[in-house]
């Protein structure tokens, strides 16, 4: 005990909280915040103010502090960074001990890492760039129901991306037409097709004959073309019991993979989910909608690399990550980086890619993460030479719109990621040499040569809005 | 644009197998072939070599040929026993895979030698 006596009254965050010889802990978690604080207001208080608030602290003191060892369970302000290129942010990083979290609970760390702090006044912005889980929490999660390696195993899936696309038009389809659009892309080459993710279990099409329909076009397209074949089952629900109830019947159809939307369902549902596949023997594809509201604005929000980390421990087989070259924000080192924690066993810190601390995920599985949203053949050699084999191509539009239909449309494809494989690993150059690659392709492939024909011109080149921070002056 | 085009895969027709990565191209020629294998090499793969009857493709086990070359670099003995399977059973698909020990999976597995019936 420090001092004798109970003092009231409101204290300097920093006075407690700010720790810059604080030497963290590997079993600490570790974040960093870019943090926009008040004008006036010192950094270093801003940042104890950032530690206190999202660990033990409140605004005043309290004579129940005196009842427990503070100093043990507060997390501490251990360094403060300029962010480059800016001049009113700064980077604070701050360590947690692993007490003050539930063990295998990614709601509890979220809860207190972005819970209250993101509302308090001292700040005008803050955003949780990155974390840093300790092996110590990591081995307390589930993970990925199966991962990447079980993903191939099951699959028959070797040497190269698997391949997918989502069903369109997004709503309003029957239960036997969806079946149909699925049908045609799967006999046409395709691994995998998708429900989208607002498909759930509308008036038009009930879930129950969604994925009854769905795995009669599996099951042919498996027999016609002798390999294996998945559809995405969207078992997102109102309820967890809803959503069990739809698993159960997927399981008892024998189809290989479901699906689910981890943000706008939450934690707990997926936590949950991703637990009751690694039961049942069932793949899990994540889709990410309502992400960008809170990872796409650069000053505010949660970062997307955490969310992927996030999902990561709370499990999942499948993850979208973006594609780059596509219609939807994603800057290339960015991704590189966040790609990385989907799938690696160990992650080093770089900057470059944005990558602020050692991530060591142990045995714990990767991702694949997957590439959808506006792209198309011409874009398979940058994406097989960005994401490499351990990865889903997920072509929607790229697959529906061929002027001969699905099979055709998704034969394209999959003979020109075949043909990009087939040249990278002869040593080719595959973004530099695209056009001979595909081209030549082509000769062998009339659905191939009109995909390109009809695709030609389609680029989508907006500035990313979410950068790496970097010094532009 | 061209006048649409039928997609001729065919139940009945046992040519509308596909059998995984690289069944959507044509058949390799031998300066391809060479090609992934050096590839496997360059990886540090340990290349196996697995052959099946075509109705037989769709199950995970197919038969071993001998037992993967473990620590093997050189191209033309790799190829060579490529060949020795394929002679010895003319009619199967014989595929090469280069096993990956660190990921403990197959990072290749191609159908180097097409079965009967398949161009």
């Amino acid at each position: 005990m420090a001092k004798k006596g109970y003092d009231a009254g409101v204290k300097e965050y920093r006075d407690t909280y700010w720790m810059p010889e604080y030497q963290p802990k590997d079993t600490d978690i570790l974040a960093c915040f870019k943090i926009t604080p008040q004008p006036g207001v010192p950094r270093e208080e801003v940042a104890a103010a950032v530690a206190a608030e999202s660990s033990t602290g409140t605004w005043t003191t309290v004579w129940t502090d005196l009842l427990t060892d503070l100093d043990y369970y507060k997390g501490r302000a251990y360094r403060i960074e300029d962010v480059p290129g800016s001049d009113d942010e700064i980077y604070a990083f701050i360590a947690y001990p692993i007490d003050l979290f539930e063990e295998g609970s990614i709601v509890n760390v979220l809860t207190s890492l972005v819970g209250n702090v993101f509302g308090f006044k001292a700040l005008r912005a803050l955003r949780l760039e990155d974390i840093r889980f300790p092996i110590a929490y990591v081995m307390t999660c589930g993970g990925p129901p199966n991962g990447i390696q079980v993903e191939r195993d099951k699959m028959n899936k070797y040497g190269r991306p698997l391949l997918g696309c989502t069903i369109k038009p997004k709503l309003g389809l029957s239960a036997k037409n969806y079946g149909r659009a699925c049908y045609e892309g799967l006999r046409g080459g395709l691994d995998f097709t998708k429900d989208d993710e607002n498909v759930n279990s509308q008036p038009f099409m009930r879930w129950r004959d969604r994925f009854t329909f769905v795995q009669d076009a599996i099951e042919k397209a498996e027999k016609e073309t002798g390999e294996r074949k998945g559809h995405y089952m969207n078992v997102t629900a109102a309820t967890p019991e809803e959503m069990y109830k739809r698993a159960e019947y997927a399981k008892e159809l024998g189809t290989p993979i479901i699906m689910h939307d981890f943000f706008t369902a939450g934690f707990t549902a997926n936590t949950g989910l991703a637990n009751w596949c690694r039961d049942n023997g069932l793949l899990l594809h994540i889709h990410r909608a309502m992400h960008a509201v809170v990872d796409r604005n650069p000053h505010h929000g949660i970062h997307f690399r955490v969310l992927a980390k996030c999902l990561r421990l709370s499990g999942g087989d499948h993850m979208h990550s973006g594609t780059v070259v596509g219609k939807l924000e994603g800057d290339r080192d960015s991704t590189l980086g966040w790609i990385d924690c989907m799938r690696d066993r160990f992650i080093k810190e770089d900057r470059s890619r944005g990558i602020f601390f050692d991530q060591d995920f142990g045995s714990m599985p990767g991702m694949l993460p997957v590439a959808s949203g506006g792209i198309h053949v011409w874009h398979m050699p940058a994406l097989v030479n960005i994401f490499g084999d351990d990865s889903v191509l997920q072509f929607g539009g790229g697959t529906l719109g061929h002027p001969w239909g699905n099979a055709a449309g998704a034969a394209a494809n999959r003979v020109a990621v075949e043909a990009c494989v087939e040249a990278r690993n002869a040593g080719r150059e595959l973004e530099k040499e695209s056009k001979d690659i595909l081209t030549s392709a082509a000769k062998h492939s009339p659905e191939l040569k009109v995909a390109m024909e009809t695709w030609k011109e389609i680029k989508f080149e907006f500035d990313t809005v979410d950068k790496l921070d970097i010094q532009h002056k | 644009m061209s006048a649409i085009q039928d997609y001729p895969s065919r139940l009945t027709d046992n040519a509308s197998r596909k059998f995984e990565t690289f069944s959507y191209l044509p058949a390799m020629t031998d300066k391809q072939i060479r090609e992934q294998v050096q590839y496997i090499v360059n990886q540090g793969y340990n290349p196996g070599i697995e052959h099946t009857e075509v109705e037989n493709a769709m199950q995970n086990y197919w038969y071993m040929w001998k037992l993967p070359m473990f620590g093997e670099t050189d191209v033309d003995t790799i190829l060579a026993e490529c060949k020795a399977c394929h002679d010895a059973n003319p009619d199967n698909h014989v595929r090469l895979i280069g096993y990956d020990n660190y990921a403990q999976s197959q990072g290749a597995s191609m159908v180097i030698y097409r079965g009967k019936g398949f161009k």
